[in-house]
């Protein structure tokens, strides 16, 4: 090594210290002790004495596996990544391809306007939604019953709460995925068009033959941020329903608090948060094994 | 007629849809503001208003003399901004040895940290709390702070942005016989303010609106976050739909203003992030 390769390393290292430092303690050593911890009995007397302390194994996961709320919360947050997800990718690409319509005057305050939503805070929207939900007097079922529809106990009834989480989740997040999509629509060259409409092609072949495969990695960036995100959904259900009508909104994450820091079951809880993260890493490879395959 | 028919119709309907969404994506925070607005029990008649019939700020004058918004307001302010400026310094500073120098297991060690955004926040959050609590940093304004001051995000989006200078602009100043840390501070920072401003949007509203964390780190209320405390709020005031709205008004409205006059940095952000996919 050189002197001068030296001094460079020697540079690296004091750059990178204090980055690398904060995420070892305050990530990577967090992550490895939730893995040791699921395999304890860790709960509110080993709190207060750690002596109390003991290795279960594998017992957290079995019994995990063997409650009905486990399933519960991991068949809801299915529901609002499998149904949340796609339609919250179309309405997405949807709201991209109008703002990046050629005939759309104005393409800058629609962004900022369909935009708005990403920006607030959750919790607040939470609370206003919430209220546009009221079986009586939320303008949603007044709106309904303009149509002649009767009112739906959206929050209440434990077959629309999910329903209704999801649509705020929509609402709430496809602006953002909808910037992805205009920057990759952006990056399809127009001669491309140009070339397809002299050939005669409809709207719609275009948009299926040039403007979907072209988009194929924006596409999957965009499918697997959504998941990742949905996956850990907490905060809507936390605000909006507490889990409830009968545990109908109730998601892994939600659980994984209620157990860890309301109960201070914090052995059962990571292996919780274990599952979780081994469902979204099976996700991500499934969908990257699923492009590859991809002939386009 | 069918040739016009044929211009006016797709005009007609991509309007028609764009003025649609308009009015969805913009409906519900409208409703947040006129609600926040209506003297008390106004907001829960039936049929709904949709002005207020006398707009009175009582609510907002009975949150901060009564509920204490302001605290809650000022932790928040403290907090974002506090996250915002320690995780610069140590982002911009690690993206920099990451885009600008060359040091064993460089890229094997890059590649790891991208692969570990894989991980959930939420994996590491009941061990964090034990250590915190181990360094009695739970219900501090650290035990919030700490876990925001460095993110694996943000130490890509700087070495992006430094891989496409050129290296001999750098170089011509160690010639000049400047240390490394006065060539980072001097150099390299300047050079970097357009994406240290859109990092810095990003973390400061990420930390603003972040929930999660500070509802498990903040136990005592004098401690709270503006979200937090507007949950808490939900629960005790659950009948008072106005006031409830004007909380909410205050809660995203920083956020909002600062995204309207800061916006070209954010969408240029998210490119940045998204692109590289």
């Amino acid at each position: 090594m050189t002197g001068q390769e030296r001094h460079a390393a020697r540079s690296a290292r004091a750059f990178l210290a204090p980055a690398l430092l904060l995420i070892a303690v305050f990530f990577f050593l967090p992550v490895l002790a939730a893995l040791l911890l699921s395999f304890t009995d860790f709960d509110i007397y080993a709190l207060g004495d750690l002596n109390r302390l003991r290795f279960v194994g594998l017992r957290n996961y079995l019994d995990l596996l063997q409650s009905p709320l486990f399933w519960t919360a991991l068949g809801n947050t299915f529901y609002f990544v499998v149904v949340g997800g796609p339609l919250s990718v179309a309405v997405s690409l949807g709201a991209a391809l109008l703002v990046n319509a050629p005939l759309t005057r104005f393409p800058g305050f629609f962004r900022a306007a369909f935009f708005l939503p990403v920006v607030t805070t959750l919790v607040a929207v939470a609370v206003v939604w919430r209220y546009l939900y009221h079986p009586r007097y939320g303008l949603l079922n007044y709106g309904l019953g303009l149509l002649g529809i009767d009112p739906i106990d959206w929050l209440g009834d434990p077959a629309w709460a999910m329903p209704a989480i999801i649509l705020m989740a929509v609402w709430k997040n496809f602006g953002f995925n909808m910037i992805i999509f205009i920057a990759g629509l952006q990056n399809i060259p127009t001669q491309l068009y140009e070339a397809a409409r002299i050939d005669g092609a409809s709207g719609w072949r275009q948009f299926r033959y040039i403007t979907l495969p072209l988009l194929g990695p924006t596409f999957l960036f965009v499918a697997l941020m959504t998941m990742i995100g949905y996956f850990q959904v907490f905060a809507e259900p936390y605000v909006m329903t507490q889990g409830g009508p009968a545990n109908r909104t109730l998601s892994v994450v939600l659980l994984m608090y209620e157990e860890g820091f309301r109960w201070w079951n914090m052995g059962y809880a990571s292996a919780a948060a274990f599952m979780l993260f081994v469902l979204i890493l099976a996700g991500t490879l499934l969908q990257l094994k699923l492009r590859r395959r991809d002939p386009e | 007629m069918n040739r016009l028919l044929h211009r006016i119709l797709p005009t007609l309907l991509v309007y028609g849809l764009l003025m649609l969404g308009t009015a969805l994506a913009l409906a519900p925070l409208l409703w947040m503001l006129v609600a926040s607005l209506m003297p008390p029990g106004e907001a829960t008649g039936y049929p709904p208003r949709l002005w207020p019939s006398t707009v009175t700020f009582e609510h907002y004058v009975a949150l901060f003399s009564r509920l204490d918004l302001g605290r809650y307001l000022l932790n928040s302010t403290l907090l974002a901004s506090a996250v915002t400026v320690i995780s610069l310094f140590v982002n911009s500073m690690a993206g920099y040895a990451f885009a600008k120098f060359r040091f064993r297991y460089r890229d094997r060690l890059f590649r790891t940290l991208l692969a570990a955004m894989v991980i959930p926040a939420q994996v590491a959050m009941l061990p964090l709390f034990l250590l915190l609590k181990q360094f009695g940093l739970i219900n501090t304004y650290w035990g919030v702070i700490i876990p925001g001051m460095a993110s694996i995000f943000g130490i890509f989006l700087i070495r992006q942005y430094l891989l496409a200078i050129p290296d001999s602009l750098l170089d011509a100043a160690r010639m000049d016989g400047a240390g490394e840390f006065r060539i980072y501070w001097a150099l390299v920072l300047p050079l970097c303010r357009p994406i240290l401003v859109t990092l810095a949007i990003f973390t400061f509203m990420g930390t603003w609106n972040d929930f999660m964390w500070p509802l498990i780190v903040l136990t005592d209320s004098a401690m709270y976050t503006l979200p937090v405390a507007l949950a808490n709020l939900l629960g005790e005031h659950v009948q008072d739909t106005e006031l409830m709205m004007a909380g909410s008004v205050l809660t995203v409205l920083p956020v909002l203003l600062l995204f309207v006059a800061l916006q070209k940095h954010y969408i240029a952000g998210i490119m940045l992030g998204g692109m590289k996919g």
